[in-house]
């Protein structure tokens, strides 16, 4: 193999790691990255870019083989999101939207469940959203009023959702709804429900205006007396704020590769664009004060892709603490995709300002990383947390 | 139709990195390793051959066990197993002890066409391909820029590069066919493919399994390396300047005089 892109934090990939991420760069560089700037202005979902990933296997990697997927460990799906958001940040959702959202069938769906949904997931056949967010209930899941109630062998489901990514294109959206009002515990009271997207009463309400991500529909759902069989249930009563707790643990990581992935697209570019921008008869690159703010993206990021590494064997192997390492992954790697493309614009001085350079759209694509699947805040409260219980 | 490649690990060109040991041998922990640029052009065309006739693709590679690494974007490429002759007796072996080693290994397997590399990046030597060939006691069709087999006649053609453009050689099948870059682009590994090489066999082999005697004891190898130069620079091009018309006419009667036009 003649590797032609960059050598980054491959010490402790494995050959078919190392090949895999080749091959997605590779579909990224010459079938992704022509398209960004497009499904940027045009801020509607690539079905050109969902059927490509569907055509090479993308969508299969974190499914096993059972279910038509490639049975690949989390660090290789890591892999490929980042390979992904290099390129473009919102093929990168595509691929960990559908991975994001198939883990509550994988963590608590039975053998049957799983045979009838993840196969369509995997051949990216079937899209889905995982619909946890409504308007007065973001980082406090507690808040949720989204109600399931049980009448027979069905539940109705009354409610609405916001924020929820791709829901306005999925075939399933993973709902979070209060089955048990009465629950001794507040986290009692959801249970999580896979609802078919062209069931009655099920309509999409908003799509949002985003500063970033703008191919990537951000719909808010409106559930008006939705019937789905007590079958689609996923894990018992009352399971479901465990379930997406357990989710975020294995998500999270999803989103910090995001970050890394376009906060080396940036450095790539802000790279490149310093080798070429003469000012002062020579190459801005020469500069020491523009080498210090590359090297300082560089070093950056490259902390970030080894911690964020790190954290997907710690959660693969079982760590009892992965709820930590998944939020220290997301925050560090957010943290640094915003001040690194913040940076790159720099660089690229008030060209990249405009949308003739990519890092404009890198830096407001940044942004959502600090903010989705829990806010930066959010994830500080998980992790001192963790390191008071053990003070 | 069995295709057997014969596919080695080299160090990889693009890392610049290449450089002598004090034995004159190339350091091979200089560099990262990747399957040499010829052998994969051999590759990609048996896959193409085989997606066309049927049949199977299977890889034969002497190398450290380290070699299975490189092996496997072979599988996942889509050949179907592999053989590694690996053993402590073959570090830094030569061309002829090579040639013998990998001809008793590819004894083993049934092919219908050997495929190696019309040289490789490493070495250079351009010899063991056709010692295999020699060795096996089978015809040779050397620097294929297109292979193009004939089952059912049990023979195959294939466009010879040379100077004057192709020739057309054919031989009857068991054939050994060396392999350029003109067979064409060599695929990247699908995403499937990658990830279905981890099941793939890979057969080990060892001396002791091949006949100890192909290889001197003690790395005492019937050839070894005297000396290595650069190749001599070339001398200065000559440059046509003057209106269009005029240059067209230089470079014509330049070639007419030696009677290439």
């Amino acid at each position: 193999m003649t590797q032609s892109g960059p050598i980054l934090g491959s010490t402790r990939l494995t050959e078919e790691q190392l090949l895999l991420r080749e091959a997605v760069r590779v579909l990224a560089d010459e079938r992704v990255a022509p398209r960004a700037a497009a499904i940027d202005r045009d801020g509607v979902f690539p079905q050109d870019i969902r059927a490509l990933l569907a055509e090479h296997d993308v969508f299969a990697i974190p499914f096993a083989e059972q279910h038509g997927g490639l049975g690949a460990d989390l660090l290789t799906l890591i892999l490929a999101i980042e390979q992904l958001s290099r390129a473009c940040a919102t093929t990168g959702l595509i691929l960990a939207v559908q991975a994001l959202g198939a883990i509550p069938i994988q963590v608590a769906g039975t053998p049957e469940q799983q045979d009838r949904w993840l196969p369509g997931l995997a051949s990216g056949e079937k899209l889905i959203a995982f619909g946890l967010t409504e308007p007065d209930a973001g980082s406090d899941p507690s808040g949720i009023r989204t109600k399931a109630v049980r009448d027979g062998d069905e539940y109705v489901i009354d409610g609405g959702k916001r924020f929820i990514s791709h829901a306005s294109v999925a075939d399933y959206v993973v709902v979070f709804a209060v089955t048990s009002p009465d629950a001794d515990k507040p986290s009692r009271r959801l249970s999580a429900i896979l609802v078919e997207t062209d069931r009655p009463g099920f309509k999409v309400t908003r799509i949002e205006h985003k500063m970033g991500l703008r191919g990537s529909p951000t719909a808010e759902l409106a559930f008006d007396g939705v019937r789905v069989p007590v079958g689609n249930r996923l894990g018992a009563e009352g399971q479901g704020f465990a379930i997406a707790m357990q989710t975020f643990e294995r998500s999270r990581p999803g989103i910090a590769a995001q970050a890394v992935g376009i906060a080396q697209g940036a450095l790539e570019a802000a790279a490149a664009y310093a080798n070429g921008r003469k000012q002062f008869g020579k190459p801005i690159a020469e500069l020491q004060m523009v080498q210090a703010m590359l090297a300082d993206m560089d070093a950056s990021t490259e902390a970030a892709r080894h911690l964020l590494y790190t954290a997907c064997e710690e959660i693969e192997a079982g760590n009892t603490d992965a709820a930590r390492w998944a939020a220290i992954a997301k925050l560090v790697a957010g943290d640094t995709a915003m001040r690194v493309t913040t940076d790159a614009v720099q660089v690229f001085g008030g060209y990249g300002y405009i949308d003739e350079y990519p890092v404009e759209r890198m830096m407001r694509d940044a942004k959502i990383t600090q903010l989705y699947e829990g806010t930066q805040q959010i994830q500080r409260l998980i992790v001192a947390r963790s390191l008071l219980a053990r003070s | 139709m069995r295709i057997l490649v014969m596919s080695k690990p080299v160090p990889d060109p693009a890392a610049n990195a290449e450089r002598l040991g004090p034995d004159r041998r190339l350091d091979r922990s200089a560099s990262p390793t990747v399957v040499n640029g010829n052998d994969e052009y051999g590759l990609e065309a048996a896959l193409q051959l085989v997606e066309a006739h049927g049949g199977e693709v299977a890889i034969l590679t002497m190398a450290p066990t380290t070699g299975i690494e490189t092996m496997r974007k072979a599988l996942a490429m889509g050949a179907i197993r592999g053989v590694l002759v690996a053993d402590e007796g073959l570090v830094g072996a030569d061309i002829p002890t090579t040639i013998r080693v990998l001809a008793a290994a590819a004894a083993t397997q049934e092919f219908d066409l050997l495929l190696g590399g019309l040289d490789t990046s490493d070495g250079a030597g351009g010899a063991v391909t056709a010692g295999v060939a020699a060795r096996l006691g089978l015809p040779l069709l050397s620097a294929a820029a297109k292979i193009e087999p004939d089952e059912a006649a049990g023979k195959v053609r294939v466009s010879r590069l040379s100077a004057r453009g192709y020739d057309l050689i054919e031989a009857p099948m068991p054939a050994v066919i060396s392999c350029t870059q003109a067979l064409g682009t060599p695929r990247y590994p699908s995403l499937k493919g990658i990830m279905a090489a981890r099941s793939r066999q890979i057969t080990t082999l060892t001396l002791a399994d091949l006949g100890a005697d192909l290889a001197p004891a003690g790395g005492a190898w019937p050839s070894r390396v005297l000396e290595v130069l650069p190749p001599p620079s070339r001398a200065a091009g000559r440059t046509v300047t003057g209106a269009p018309a005029d240059q067209a006419r230089e470079i014509a009667d330049y070639l007419a005089d030696r009677r290439i036009i």
